[in-house]
């Protein structure tokens, strides 16, 4: 479903600044995997969908979704296969707009926005339906702005708007970093109930070392912009964190240095 | 010498340029529309209105006096704005520079255009020769106000219709997060191009109706006039969430808009009839759009500010103390 092919990627290259952010990395995913990505600060996760959202064109290397070349196309172009939820709750909605108004949005990624209807009444009893599988009432409130709604439900919502169009891809950049312990659960077991009733093919970073364990069939680490471990089907079912610290401590030579991924 | 001052102002010369006023004020409103789109749909402050007003006035004032029918005349001054709209949004999408250089780039290459558009600075429009729709003269002055409303009504309507349509859906998303409109497949460099290429096609109109009613084009009737559009839309809005409050909705604020322009002619007028030098009136106009921006931000200043949280500590620190004297 989504396969990388020898990614390179080098910000600022030339310069005192050089970082190599991506060095080879090669991936592939089959229809309806999830696979987990973790690692520490710097190591690559965040450049990785960026890479495949296409926010900046990769050095080199192709980009394939559902055996399309996507590499040269720009971002909203490449939208049409890929729903998005990032890190910080404010990212992912437009505040100022209407619950209705953002799904909307999203309904028509893909699709020629014309000098239709943005909303029509229809589609707003299907949003209703829809956002009841939030739990977070939301559904009664379809005409407020996304601006006043808390950042776990702003993050809720933008999981759903990501998935209203079936994507070949759903990309979640450490969604539930920004959250408290207990919305981020919530929005974790939402994403599940999601990725499970559509069949989703998903990239999940995470720092969080436990959630990356108890979600998905498949896992991988990243170092230095490089994928250092590929753990999937049953070796995953029986992963424990230590096991993971101590694989990563025998693939990069040295100490796991996240503390937050340890305490995680 | 006050009561000399005050015995020379005239109640009845008042009243008699409240029409006009008026006249301009809706007239403007159309220009304070183009400005409301790119200031605050699309929060880019667009520099090119000053150019693109006089470039509608300039293509106005030169079709009439070639004999096209002045509401012709109207929509080919809207065309050029749309494509001077095109000019600063290509500037800014497609050349990467910052959006308040792109307009002022288009402003300045505008004025030798519009200089070479009439060839001169300062085209009349004889008004014996010329039946205008928006003319000021006062027989007719009834006329051009009623036709400026229905103008007025007609654009607030089609912009609302339009902001309400999935491409505006899309231009006021571009505006307000542009990074989770791309995500969502949005063209955001589209949608800037084509909100400016709508809102300076306005402002080409407004400077079009107003050659007609001044009976002059100027290459520099523009001047300033980003900062009159800026004064409209923030006099329609604090008056707006004044009277209105909550109860505000979208359609309410484009019309208080055309409000606020109304208003600016009529503080216009009255500072003109109390002898207020019209060469001072720009500086007038800078203040007052300075202190009715700061409106906002002193509010909420006043409700956040640390110097008062210091003061009511200090209060309550002296009245404790003072209870403990006792």
């Amino acid at each position: 479903m989504l396969e990388l092919k020898h990614i390179y990627k080098t910000f600022n290259a030339g310069t005192i600044n050089e970082k190599r952010a991506l060095i080879d990395v090669s991936l592939a995913l089959e229809d309806g995997d999830f696979c987990t990505v973790i690692g520490g600060n710097g190591a690559g996760k965040s450049t990785i969908m960026n890479a495949i959202a296409g926010v900046w064109p990769v050095d080199s290397g192709s980009i394939i979704i559902d055996g399309q070349d996507v590499s040269g196309l720009s971002e909203h172009k490449r939208a049409v296969y890929l729903g998005r939820v990032f890190q910080d709750p404010m990212t992912g909605t437009a505040g100022d707009m209407q619950i209705d108004e953002n799904m909307a949005l999203a309904d028509r990624r893909g699709k020629r926005r014309t000098l239709r209807w943005g909303v029509t009444s229809k589609e707003r009893m299907e949003y209703k339906e829809k956002l009841k599988i939030l739990d977070l009432g939301l559904e009664d409130r379809l005409t407020a702005k996304v601006g006043l709604l808390s950042g776990g439900q702003r993050q809720a919502l933008t999981l759903l708007m990501a998935t209203l169009q079936k994507p070949k891809i759903l990309l979640l950049d450490e969604h539930t970093a920004a959250l408290d312990p207990k919305t981020a659960e919530k929005v974790l077991s939402t994403t599940e109930k999601i990725v499970a009733r559509d069949h989703l093919t998903t990239l999940m970073v995470t720092h969080n070392m436990r959630d990356a364990i108890a979600h998905g069939n498949r896992l991988i680490m990243m170092n230095e912009g490089q994928i250092i471990l590929d753990i999937r089907g049953e070796k995953k079912k029986s992963l424990t964190v230590e096991d993971l610290l101590h694989q990563f401590e025998k693939v990069s030579g040295k100490e796991f240095s996240n503390d937050q991924a340890i305490l995680g | 010498m006050l009561a000399a001052y005050f015995s020379s102002l005239s109640p009845v010369a008042l009243w008699n340029a409240m029409p006009g006023g008026l006249a301009q004020g809706l007239i403007w409103g159309i220009m304070a529309l183009g400005v409301y789109l790119t200031f605050r749909i699309l929060n880019f402050a667009d520099m090119t209105c000053d150019g693109s007003f006089a470039l509608g006035g300039c293509v106005c004032a030169m079709m009439i006096i070639r004999g096209v029918n002045p509401f012709v005349a109207l929509l080919i001054a809207f065309v050029c704005g749309v494509i001077a709209g095109l000019v600063t949004g290509i500037l800014h999408t497609v050349m990467g520079i910052p959006d308040i250089l792109a307009g002022i780039l288009t402003q300045i290459a505008l004025y030798s255009i519009n200089l070479n558009i009439m060839g001169k600075a300062n085209q009349a429009i004889p008004v014996g020769t010329h039946q205008m729709p928006f003319t000021s003269n006062i027989t007719m002055l009834g006329q051009t106000i009623t036709l400026t409303f229905i103008f007025d009504a007609a654009i607030i309507g089609i912009l609302y219709w339009f902001l309400g349509t999935e491409i505006g859906s899309a231009v006021r998303a571009t505006g307000i997060n542009a990074h989770m409109s791309s995500a969502q497949g949005i063209n955001t460099k589209l949608m800037k191009v084509v909100a400016l290429a709508v809102s300076n096609g306005m402002i080409a109109v407004s400077g079009a109706m107003i050659s007609q009613y001044q009976g002059f084009a100027d290459v520099k009737m523009g001047q300033g006039s980003i900062v009159i559009g800026l004064a409209a839309v923030i006099i329609g809005e604090v008056l707006a969430e004044a009277i209105l409050g909550k109860r505000l909705n979208f359609i309410l604020r484009l019309t208080f808009t055309v409000i606020g322009g109304i208003v600016y002619y009529f503080v216009y007028v009255l500072v003109l009839w109390l002898k207020f030098p019209a060469d001072d009136m720009k500086l007038l106009t800078a203040i007052v759009v300075a202190l009715f921006l700061a409106v906002p931000n002193y509010r909420e200043h006043r409700k956040n500010s640390f110097r008062g949280l210091a003061r009511r500590n200090a209060k309550a620190a002296r009245a404790a103390q003072n209870k403990e004297a006792e």
